[in-house]
C-alpha cells in the first residue's frame, strides 16, 4: 500500500500524521515524511504508523525537545512501541535525555545529514566546511535557508554566513536530475562549489529495519 | 510633502535627540547614518567612551534584548552589529588615544573543527563595547590556539564557542588541557553556541554558559570584578 506524502508546506508548517492503527508509531522530523513512507511501503512494514512534527522546527531546535515529548505522551497509550526519528538535530544532547527519561529509542548521530550518509562514514569525512542539503532542503531552500537568513531581504549579509564554507554537498536520496540542477542553482546563490553525494537512505532504513 | 523635505538631518537634532535617533539607526542596521551619528557627536566635544557607551551600546543592547525575546532574528542583529562596528571603527582609535581604562582581557574563538563565527564576533563587539580588549582567534582552533593566545595576551577570560553538537565536546578537551598544564584557574573559562545550555556548561567545568553576547557581557563583568576583588582581599 503506497501511503499518501502531502506537499512540502504543510510538511514544513504543519507536519502530518498517518496513523491507521497501525502497532508501533515513528514520531519524526516533517523533512523525513517521503523517505520513511518510501521505506515503509517498500517493505510492506504496514504495522509501522508515522507521525511528523513540522519539519520548520529544524530552524529551532530548542522547539524540538518539547514537540517530541508531547507526541510521544500523546501517543503513549495507543502503541505498543513508539520510536522518535530525530538524530540530536541541534538539542546539544537534550532529546537524547529526554528520549532516555521517556523510555523510547531515537535516531543515532548529530543530524539526517550524517544518518543519510552513515554516520560512521560521515564523521570519518570530517568535513567541516561543507553546507549540506538533503532532497527536502533542496526543495525547501527558500523557506529553510534563503529566507530565515534574510537573503532575500539583505543578500549582503550571505558572506558572514558562508564566507567560511567551501562547498554544498548535496545529499540526494534519490535520483532526479531536476533536483540537482536546482541543488546546483542553491549552491551557486550561496557563491560555494558544488558537489552531488548520492546517499539513499542510509542508516535511517537500516534503523527502521531494525525497529520494524 | 516631498521626499526632501522629509528627510531627516541629522546635524540638527540636539544630542538628546541625535542619540535617540542613532539608536533608532542602529536597530535598523543603517550603518552610514549611525557613523554620521558618531562624527557628529565627537565634533561635539563628546568623550569617544561616552558615544560608544550612550549612543552604541545603548543601542546594541535594545537589539540584543528585542532578539531574545523573539521579537527580531538573526539577519537584523547582523545588520545591527554591521552598523555599530561602523561606528566603532570611528571611536576605536580615539579610545586607544585616549587610554580609557581596561575592565578586563579576553581571549576568544570558535572550537576546533567549528567554521560557525557569527556568535563570537558579536560577544567580541559586545564585550569591546563594555570596555573589554578582547583578542579575537577566529575558527577551528586547536586545543594549543587557545592556551597559547590565554597566555601570549594575558587575558582575564577564556571564551569558547561552538554551533555544532559535534564540536561543542572540544570545549572539554580545552578544558581538561588547563587542569592538566594546572592553569585552569588561572582563567575565567565562558563558553556560548546555539546547541549548548547550563548543565553541559557546568558538566565540562566551565565558569559560565552564555546564552547570547548580552549575558557574556553581564558574567564577564560580575567575574572579574569578583576576581579583582578576591585578589585585592586575598
Amino acid at each position: 500500500m503506497t501511503t499518501h506524502v502531502p506537499d512540502d508546506s504543510t510538511l514544513r508548517d504543519d507536519g502530518f500524521s498517518a496513523q491507521l492503527a497501525g502497532s508501533v508509531l515513528l514520531i519524526a522530523c516533517g523533512a523525513l515524511a517521503r523517505e520513511i513512507l518510501d521505506v515503509k511501503d517498500k517493505n510492506g512494514w504496514d504495522h509501522l504508523d508515522l507521525t511528523c512534527l513540522p519539519a520548520i522546527l529544524h530552524n529551532s531546535p530548542d522547539q524540538i525537545v518539547p514537540a517530541v515529548k508531547a507526541a510521544v505522551e500523546k501517543n503513549r497509550s495507543s502503541y505498543d512501541r513508539i520510536y522518535v526519528v530525530y538524530a540530536d538535530c541541534g538539542t546539544g544532547g537534550l532529546l537524547q535525555a529526554a528520549c532516555d527519561d521517556l523510555g523510547v529509542e531515537m535516531v543515532a548521530g548529530p543530524h539526517c545529514y550524517s544518518f543519510f550518509e552513515g554516520n560512521d562514514a560521515f564523521a570519518a569525512r570530517d568535513e567541516f566546511t561543507a553546507f549540506y542539503l538533503t532532497d527536502f532542503l533542496v526543495r525547501q531552500f527558500d523557506a529553510f535557508v534563503w529566507e530565515p537568513l534574510g537573503l532575500d531581504r539583505h543578500p549582503e549579509l550571505r558572506d558572514m554566513y558562508f564566507a567560511h564554507y567551501t562547498k554544498l554537498v548535496y545529499q540526494a536520496q534519490i535520483d532526479d536530475p531536476a533536483l540537482t540542477a536546482k541543488a546546483q542553482d542553491c549552491a551557486a546563490r550561496l557563491g560555494l562549489d558544488f558537489e552531488r553525494r548520492f546517499t539513499g537512505y542510509g542508516d535511517l532504513e537500516r534503523t527502521m529495519a531494525d525497529w520494524a | 510633502m516631498s521626499e526632501e523635505e522629509d528627510e531627516l538631518i541629522l546635524s540638527e537634532l540636539d544630542d538628546e535627540e541625535l542619540v535617540s535617533q542613532m539608536m533608532d539607526d542602529l536597530y535598523d542596521g543603517l550603518r552610514d547614518e549611525v557613523c554620521e551619528g558618531v562624527n557628529i557627536l565627537l565634533e561635539r566635544g563628546w568623550a569617544p567612551y561616552r558615544v560608544l557607551t550612550e549612543a552604541l551600546v545603548g543601542g546594541m543592547t535594545i537589539v540584543g534584548r528585542d532578539f531574545r525575546d523573539g521579537i527580531l532574528f538573526v539577519p537584523e542583529v547582523l545588520l545591527a552589529a554591521n552598523a555599530m562596528k561602523g561606528g566603532m571603527a570611528i571611536l576605536k582609535p580615539l579610545l586607544a588615544e585616549t587610554g580609557a581604562e581596561t575592565v578586563g582581557r579576553m581571549v576568544i574563538g570558535t572550537v576546533k573543527g567549528d567554521i560557525h563565527d557569527i556568535g563570537q564576533n558579536l560577544v567580541t563587539m559586545m564585550m569591546e563595547g563594555a570596555g573589554f580588549e578582547v583578542m579575537n582567534i577566529g575558527i577551528n582552533n586547536p586545543v594549543e590556539n587557545f592556551i597559547d593566545a590565554a597566555k601570549e595576551f594575558d587575558a582575564d577570560i577564556l571564551g569558547m564557542s561552538a554551533l555544532l553538537t559535534t564540536t561543542m565536546p572540544y570545549m572539554k578537551t580545552v578544558i581538561d588541557e588547563m587542569k592538566e598544564q594546572g592553569i585552569r584557574d588561572d582563567y575565567i573559562v565562558l563558553v556560548g553556541g546555539a546547541p549548548l545550555n547550563e548543565e553541559f556548561g557546568k558538566a565540562i567545568g566551565a565558569d559560565a554558559y552564555c546564552r547570547d553576547a548580552a549575558v557574556a557581557v553581564e558574567k564577564a563583568k560580575e567575574m572579574v570584578a569578583r576576581r579583582h576583588n578576591q585578589r585585592a582581599s586575598g
